[in-house]
């Protein structure tokens, strides 16, 4: 061993990897390809400032564009009792949550927060689709009845956020009890008079929508959104025949009269604040005077943080 | 009235699940030995047949002295198994099928109507899967389209009104994953049946006869009471969707029934169900009457645990039920 294998090989290497870097500030939007940079895609709450496409959002970056100034405070969710069936596919579950929450850096599929939106006192509930795809089980079904108990004791509308692949088969019969248990919540707040507000983000799917994603008062979807009960490879199976283009997207499902709306991520919290303060019976928010949803761009600094990829896409 | 033999595909194995194979061939050589003595007069095989029958008998007794969850689905989904339709028959008088959702269509995959149910008025409600070609067709194997669990709103609503309890029959493989029934708002369908279901001042009682299939079923059993029968299958999805999702492989369909704990038996467990209906030997198809009976006696007993109370007593019981839902998990 000499220098030259100490010391020059491994800078010279840095030099060459460190065409690398870049890389990790730039992102390919999956729908055109376009390059963009990272700061340019946060600000624009991961929408391709070229062709529009919408890409997946953390729940934390959703809020923070979401509420006044970035501000909310979480509300805590009570945590279930640890697979409750001892599940053991290929993996076991315990070690699969361990994994989510290493990968996403956040405790469990659902964040609920209370906060101003448009000065307007709101309760939002969004799902994360990064962990273990969004699936809805026992901690889902407890955070969306922790989320309207909190909303029907403050007398605040619920926004909820929905994204998921469906159950969580890991907790078997349990997952599935969770769609009637949801919809218990959603009565919560139909009985208290409170607006419940669904916003449906790409994709959303199985007893999910069957369930409290489908029982909003009013019911709006992020453009291309796949939104449906039974997926599209399923389906195809089933009756052997090729589906329509854009088959199960919002805009096919606000066609056939499942929606309410179809909005653009980057319009979604002026549409939500509109909405939401007519259903509330208040003026009409001046928008000029309205805290800005934040003052700078989500603090998403150069890549030194790979523990949370979850965060960004 | 189904007359259940008479339509059922003759051809004895096609009735015999691949576990019970060892079995059809006992049965067979018995039925052969008894055709053998009908032909030829004054050949009395009985004795033999009667030794075959004995050994059959065991063999049955073995088979389901423990069975799998993969072997449970097998017979919960056995041909030959007793329907909805039959129940109905059998346990009900008068019945007068109600159809239409008023929308769009009929969805024959769901039954429904007025009938009475021990001298009283009810409101009952199914999934039927059909038991030969035709009818299974008819029926669309028993997976409900939108329509079908909006008719079946439609029936909780007027149960409600006049204030009839609601009996559900939950035997389905899952809702229809069909490109109409997506159109139509398949998955808002089933989550207003589920919302319906707890809003009903009715008493509401369910059970699970053969397959619980994920949110098709729970459209219907989100009840007072549930129970299951003793070979009956509930689960979030089928084992073989289950193994080709986690397992990337549906052939490991029994490992996926094993780890999902579908059986009636865990559910009981899990605080999921309220109970369990025992099933003749080797299945409710072996003996019909007595599965229907033993059917009746739950639904009678499950309806006397509920009757009387007030509305919103059923609301607020129903509700609090499926709240504290899972709050246990199965013992290490």
């Amino acid at each position: 061993m000499n220098w030259i294998t100490n010391y020059v090989r491994p800078r010279i290497n840095s030099i060459f990897s460190r065409r690398e870097v870049p890389e990790n500030l730039w992102s390919k939007c999956s729908e055109c390809g376009t390059m963009l940079f990272h700061r340019e895609l946060a600000e624009n709450l991961n929408v391709c400032t070229s062709c529009g496409h919408h890409m997946a959002i953390s729940p934390r970056d959703r809020f923070k564009a979401l509420f006044d100034g970035g501000v909310f405070v979480e509300v805590k969710v009570p945590d279930p009792v640890a697979d409750p069936l001892h599940f053991r596919d290929q993996k076991r579950y315990p070690d699969r949550m361990k994994a989510a929450q290493r990968d996403t850096g956040e405790h469990e599929a659902m964040l609920v927060a209370e906060g101003e939106m448009g000065q307007t006192g709101i309760v939002a509930v969004a799902q994360d689709f990064s962990f273990m795809g969004g699936s809805m089980g026992m901690y889902v079904g407890n955070a969306i009845i922790a989320a309207a108990e909190r909303a029907v004791k403050l007398k605040r509308p619920l926004v909820l956020f929905s994204a998921a692949g469906g159950a969580r088969m890991q907790e078997g019969i349990l997952s599935l009890m969770q769609m009637p248990r949801t919809t218990v919540a959603v009565q919560m707040l139909k009985e208290a008079g409170l607006p419940y507000i669904v916003v449906l983000t790409h994709p959303t799917t199985g007893g999910v929508t069957a369930s409290y994603a489908m029982l909003g008062d009013v019911q709006i979807a992020e453009p291309n959104a796949l939104i449906c009960f039974a997926g599209p490879r399923v389906i195809e199976q089933t009756i052997r025949e090729k589906l329509p283009e854009g088959f199960q997207r919002a805009e096919y499902l606000l066609d056939h009269g499942m929606l309410d709306r179809v909005t653009k991520r980057t319009d979604m919290r002026d549409e939500l604040i509109t909405i939401t303060r007519m259903l509330l019976g208040l003026p009409p928010a001046v928008k000029g005077t309205l805290p800005k949803p934040e003052a700078e761009a989500p603090a998403i600094e150069a890549p030194a943080t790979p523990a949370t990829p979850g965060a960004k896409k | 009235m189904s007359e259940p033999k008479s339509d059922r595909p003759t051809t004895e194995p096609s009735s015999y699940l691949d576990f019970e194979k060892p079995l059809a061939e006992i049965e067979g050589k018995a039925r052969e030995l008894r055709a053998m003595a009908r032909q030829n007069e004054g050949v009395d095989m009985e004795d033999e047949a009667k030794a075959l029958d004995a050994k059959a008998a065991t063999m049955l007794r073995d088979l389901y002295k423990s069975l799998t969850p993969w072997r449970k689905c097998q017979v919960a989904r056995h041909p030959d198994r007793p329907h909805c339709r039959d129940y109905i028959d059998a346990l009900f008088q008068e019945f007068t099928p109600l159809a239409g959702d008023r929308n769009f269509a009929d969805d024959l995959a769901v039954m429904g109507g007025l009938a009475r149910f021990n001298d009283q008025p009810v409101m009952v409600i199914g999934h039927e899967k059909g038991n030969d070609t035709k009818s299974r067709i008819e029926r669309n194997f028993g997976m409900a389209r939108p329509e079908g669990y909006r008719k079946a709103v439609r029936l909780m609503e007027m149960a409600d009104k006049f204030n009839l309890p609601v009996i559900t029959i939950v035997d389905t493989p899952g809702a229809y994953p069909g490109k109409g029934a997506e159109e139509r708002g398949q998955s808002e369908a089933i989550a207003r049946s589920t919302e319906k279901c707890l809003q009903i001042g009715v008493p509401l009682v369910s059970v699970v006869i053969g397959e619980g299939g994920s949110g098709g079923a729970v459209a219907f059993a989100t009840a007072n009471r549930v129970a299951m029968m003793e070979h009956s299958v509930y689960s979030v999805i089928t084992p073989e969707g289950c193994a080709s999702i986690l397992w990337k492989d549906s052939e490991k369909m029994r490992e996926a029934a094993e780890a999902m704990r579908l059986t009636a038996q865990n559910l009981l467990d899990l605080g999921v169900i309220d109970r369990i209906i025992p099933e003749p030997l080797g299945g409710a198809h072996r003996d019909r009457k007595a599965s229907y009976d033993a059917v009746g006696k739950a639904i009678g007993t499950m309806l006397g645990e509920v009757t009387g109370h007030s509305r919103d007593k059923l609301i607020k019981d129903r509700r609090g039920k499926f709240l504290s839902m899972g709050s246990k998990g199965l013992a290490a």
